[in-house]
C-alpha cells in the first residue's frame, strides 16, 4: 500500500523533518493524490510523531485541504468578493441542495463533489463555477439545475454503453 | 527561603508569593476565588478562555492570571466593577452561541458555565442561538459529546493528549464551525479514545456526559420475569456520598446496599469479592509465569480503557497482559453461569447490572470476549454519577438509611479487594498473598507505603523468600506510555506492572463525582485505607466465600472452569490514531 499510494518519496524528501514541515507535506501529498486520504493522514503521522487527530484538526484549519477524492463532476464555486456581491452564495447553496454536499465532500457514489474556492480570476464572469475545469459564467440557479442534469445524462448514457 | 519571597498587594491586602508563580497560584492559595474555565491544574496554562483576568496597576489591560507571573510590588484587583464586568461580558459571549438547555441537561447543578452564569449576575439573553443544532456523537457506548454545549476550552483535548497519551480528539474547523472532534469527524467508537471519561471530568459544560444506561436499568428493573443482580465496584461506596453533596472521604457502603435493595435489586453483591477472586487468580499466573519462564513482565488487566489502549498502541504488549478478566466481568460470569443455575434461574433471565466509577466498564460489558453463547457476562453499567441519579430518582435520602450488609456469597470481600480502588491497591493485595503463597506466612507489615499515595509512577523492590521481585504502578496512560517504552528500551528488572488508566486509579475515574481534584482525591483514597486499616480480614487468600466457591465450582486457580470463565485473550485493534 505504502509505495502503490507514492507518498513515501514525498516523506523520503522529509526526512527527519519535525512539526513545522506538516503543512508543506500535506501539500505535497494532496498535489500528489488530490486529497488526503486516511491511509495518508495515518502516515505522515506515523513519520512526523503527530496523532492523527491532530493532522486532521490542523488540516481542517485551512481552506485548502480536501479529505475525499474529487467526484467525476468535480463543483467549485468562487467565493471572492465579485462573485460574492454577484450572488454566489446564492449558487453554493443551490449546489448545496441539489447535491446533497458540502463543501469539501463527495457523493457516496462518487459522481459530484463540491469545493470553494478562493477568486478564480474570473471576476468578469462572476458569479462563476467551475466544473472540470470549465468555466461557467454569470450562473443562475436554472443555469446550475441545467448542467446538474447534464452531468447526470451523462452519466446514464455512459451506463448504457457499459 | 526568606529572600525567595516577594511582596503583592491583593485587593489591598499585602500577600506573599514566590518567584515564578502565576498570580492564580497565589490568589488561591490566598483563598481569593478567581473564576477559570480553560486552566488544568498541574498542566502549563493555555490562555483560552480569559475568563481568570484580575486588573494589575500600571497594565493597560485586564491579565489572565492563570498565565501571568508575579512581579514584586504588583498591585492586584481580583474583583473591581471591570473584572466583574469583563467576566460577565465573556460568559455572555459563550452564552450567545449556547443553547437554554439547562433544564434538560445531564450537568445541570454541577456545570461550571451555569454557575459562571448565575454568580456573575447574568439575567438575560443578548442574542439567539444559530437555530441549526449541531449533531451529537452518540457512537460510543461511553461518552456523548454534544458540541452544541462545548465552550471550546480545549481542557478535554488536553487532558486526552498530555494526560492520557491517547489523543483522540482535537479541534477540528475553523471560526465559528470549530469544534472538538476525532479525525475525519468520525464517531469516537471508531476513534483510538479508550473511553476512560477523563475529558467528561475535565469539561466545564455538559459537552460531554456519559452514555446513560439509567432507562434501561428501570425498565429491567419493572421487568417481573427477570432476577436484576448488581454489583458494587470498591471505589463507588467512598465517593457516592459526593453525589448528595456531602464531603468527599466518607464510606457509605452499607447505606448504598440498602439503597440498591430499596431501587430494587434482587440480589446486591461487592465486586472487591471477585477482587479477591482476581488476586488468587492472577497471583497464581504470576507465579506461574515466573517457574515457567513465561512472558513477563505481567501487565494487570483489570482496567479497560488500559486494554483498549495496549490493543492500539502496544499490541507487543498483549502477551505480557494477564489473561484475568477484570473483577467486573469475573463477577458477571459467575453470577450468570454458577448463581443462577444453583437459584434455578436461566443466564438469559439474569439481568447483570454493575455500578462503576468508571466509563470504560460501559465498553468493556459489551466486548465480545466478555461473554458466553451470546450472552453477555454483564448487561449494564452505570457510573457513579449514574447511581446518585437513579437514587434521587426514588427520593432515597442515604443518610436516613440503616446499612444493610451485601448478600452472600458474593458480597463477602477482604478489604485487600476493596483496595483496587485506588492505585496501588491491586499490587498491593497481590503483594500480600503472594508473600503467602511463597511462604507460607503472612506478611508483617500489611500496608506497603511505596505503593500507595497520589505518585503517577511507584515501584517497589523486594526479596520475597529468596526471590527478588520488581514491581511497578502507574496510573494515567501518559505514564503506563513512558513506563512501556522503558520496558521496550531494555528494562529488566520488573516482574509485575500494575496500570490503571484514571490518574490515582479508580477513585478518580471518569465516572465519579464532577469535581475531582488532587485533594477530593487523596480525601477518597484514604477512605479506602481507613477501611484497610479497620477490617478484621485484609488478605485475599482469606476469604471465605472465595475459597467455598472454588471448593464447590470452580476447582482450583487457574482451573479449567477458571479459564473458560474467568480468563480471556486479547487481540490488536486497528484504529485512527
Ligand atoms: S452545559 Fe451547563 S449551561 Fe449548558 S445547558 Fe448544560 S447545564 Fe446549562
Ligand atoms: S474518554 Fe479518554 S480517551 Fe476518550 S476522548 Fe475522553 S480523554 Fe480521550
Ligand atoms: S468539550 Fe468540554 S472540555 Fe472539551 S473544549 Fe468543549 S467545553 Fe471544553
Ligand atoms: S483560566 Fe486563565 S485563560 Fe482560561
Amino acid at each position: 500500500m505504502s509505495s502503490a499510494n507514492g507518498i513515501d518519496s514525498i516523506l523520503r524528501r522529509h526526512a527527519n523533518a519535525g512539526r513545522e514541515s506538516l503543512i508543506p507535506i500535506l501539500q505535497e501529498v494532496q498535489e500528489r493524490q488530490g486529497y488526503l486520504s486516511r491511509e495518508a493522514v495515518v502516515e505522515i503521522g506515523r513519520h512526523l510523531g503527530l496523532p492523527a487527530s491532530k493532522i486532521y484538526g490542523v488540516a481542517t484549519f485551512y481552506n485548502q485541504f480536501r479529505f475525499q477524492p474529487r467526484g467525476r463532476h468535480h463543483f467549485m464555486v468562487c467565493r471572492g468578493t465579485a462573485c460574492h456581491v454577484k450572488g454566489s452564495g446564492k449558487a453554493l447553496e443551490m449546489l448545496t441542495r441539489m447535491l446533497k454536499l458540502k463543501p469539501g465532500q463527495t457523493s457516496r457514489d462518487g459522481m459530484f463533489s463540491l469545493e470553494v474556492v478562493a477568486c478564480m480570476g474570473a471576476c468578469g464572469l462572476a458569479p462563476v463555477v467551475n466544473l472540470n475545469g470549465e468555466f461557467h459564467a454569470k450562473v443562475t440557479p436554472r443555469r446550475l439545475a441545467a448542467i446538474i442534469a447534464e452531468c447526470r445524462r451523462m452519466e446514464e448514457a455512459e451506463h448504457v454503453q457499459a | 527561603m526568606m529572600s525567595d519571597v516577594v511582596r503583592i498587594e491583593v485587593d489591598g491586602r499585602e500577600v506573599e508569593a514566590r518567584p515564578g508563580e502565576t498570580i492564580l497560584e497565589v490568589l488561591r492559595r490566598e483563598a481569593v476565588h478567581v473564576p477559570t474555565l480553560c486552566h488544568l491544574e498541574g498542566l502549563p496554562p493555555s490562555g483560552a478562555c480569559r475568563m481568570c483576568i484580575v486588573e494589575l496597576e500600571g497594565a493597560p489591560t485586564l491579565v489572565p492570571s492563570c498565565s501571568y507571573p508575579v512581579v514584586a510590588g504588583m498591585k492586584i484587583r481580583s474583583r473591581s466593577p471591570k473584572v466583574l464586568a469583563a467576566r460577565r461580558m465573556i460568559v455572555e459571549l459563550l452564552l450567545s452561541s449556547h443553547p437554554d438547555d439547562c433544564l434538560y441537561c445531564g450537568r445541570s447543578g454541577r456545570c461550571d458555565l451555569q454557575a459562571l452564569a448565575r454568580d456573575l449576575g447574568v439575567r438575560q439573553r443578548r442574542s439567539q442561538p444559530r437555530g441549526t443544532r449541531r449533531e451529537r456523537d452518540v457512537s460510543s457506548p461511553s461518552i456523548v459529546r454534544d458540541p452544541d454545549k462545548c465552550v471550546l476550552c480545549g481542557k478535554c483535548v488536553r487532558v486526552c493528549e498530555e494526560v492520557q497519551g491517547v489523543a483522540a480528539i482535537d479541534f477540528v474547523g475553523r471560526g465559528a464551525r470549530t469544534e472538538v472532534g476525532c479525525a475525519f469527524e468520525s464517531g469516537l467508537n471508531v476513534s483510538s479514545c479508550v473511553n476512560c471519561g477523563q475529558c467528561i471530568l475535565a469539561c466545564p459544560t455538559g459537552a460531554l456526559t456519559e452514555r446513560s444506561y439509567v432507562d434501561e436499568v428501570l425498565e429491567a428493573l419493572a421487568d417481573p420475569d427477570k432476577v436484576v443482580v448488581v454489583q458494587h465496584a470498591p471505589a463507588v461506596s467512598v465517593t457516592l456520598a459526593e453525589e448528595f453533596g456531602l464531603p468527599p472521604g466518607q464510606d457509605v457502603d452499607g447505606r448504598m446496599v440498602a439503597a440498591l435493595r430499596r431501587v430494587g435489586f434482587d440480589r446486591v453483591f461487592d465486586t472487591s469479592f471477585t477482587a479477591d477472586l482476581t488476586i488468587m487468580e492472577e497471583g497464581s499466573e504470576l507465579a506461574h509465569r515466573i517457574r515457567t519462564g513465561g512472558v513477563l513482565p505481567m501487565l494487570t488487566s483489570c482496567s479497560p480503557g488500559w486494554i483498549k489502549f495496549v490493543e492500539q498502541f502496544y499490541p507487543d504488549f498483549i502477551p505480557n497482559v494477564s489473561t484475568c478478566k477484570s473483577p467486573q466481568q469475573m463477577m458477571g460470569a459467575i453470577v450468570k453461569r454458577f448463581w443462577a443455575l444453583r437459584e434455578q434461574v436461566r443466564p438469559q433471565d439474569v439481568v447483570s447490572v454493575s455500578i462503576m466509577p468508571c466509563t470504560a466498564k460501559k465498553f468493556e460489558c459489551g466486548r465480545e470476549e466478555m461473554g458466553c453463547d451470546h450472552v453477555p457476562d454483564v448487561d449494564y453499567v452505570l457510573t457513579t454519577r449514574e447511581l446518585g441519579e437513579l437514587l434521587r430518582m426514588h427520593g432515597l435520602d442515604l443518610w436516613r438509611l440503616e446499612p444493610e450488609a451485601a448478600d452472600t456469597p458474593f458480597g463477602e470481600r477482604t478489604s485487600a479487594g476493596k483496595l483496587f480502588g485506588a492505585s496501588g491497591g491491586v499490587m498491593e493485595a497481590a503483594v500480600r498473598t503472594a508473600h503467602w503463597m511463597l511462604t507460607g506466612r503472612e506478611l508483617e507489615e500489611l500496608e506497603i507505603g511505596p505503593l500507595r499515595g497520589l505518585a503517577g509512577c511507584k515501584e517497589l523492590h523486594a526479596r520475597i523468600d529468596g526471590l527478588e521481585i520488581g514491581a511497578a504502578v502507574v496510573s494515567g496512560l501518559g505514564n503506563a506510555r513512558r513506563l512501556l517504552d522503558q520496558v521496550r528500551g531494555g528494562r529488566k528488572d520488573l516482574h509485575f506492572i500494575e496500570v490503571m488508566t484514571c490518574p490515582g486509579g479508580c477513585v478518580a475515574g471518569g465516572g465519579q463525582p464532577i469535581g475531582t481534584d488532587p485533594a477530593t482525591v487523596a480525601a477518597r483514597m484514604k477512605a479506602l485505607y481507613t477501611i484497610d486499616r479497620d477490617a478484621p480480614v485484609r488478605v485475599s487468600h482469606r476469604n471465605a466465600s472465595v475459597k467455598r466457591l472454588y471448593d464447590e465450582f470452580l476447582g482450583e486457580p487457574l482451573g479449567e472452569i477458571s479459564h473458560r470463565l474467568l480468563h480471556t485473550h486479547y487481540h490488536r485493534r486497528d484504529v485512527l490514531k
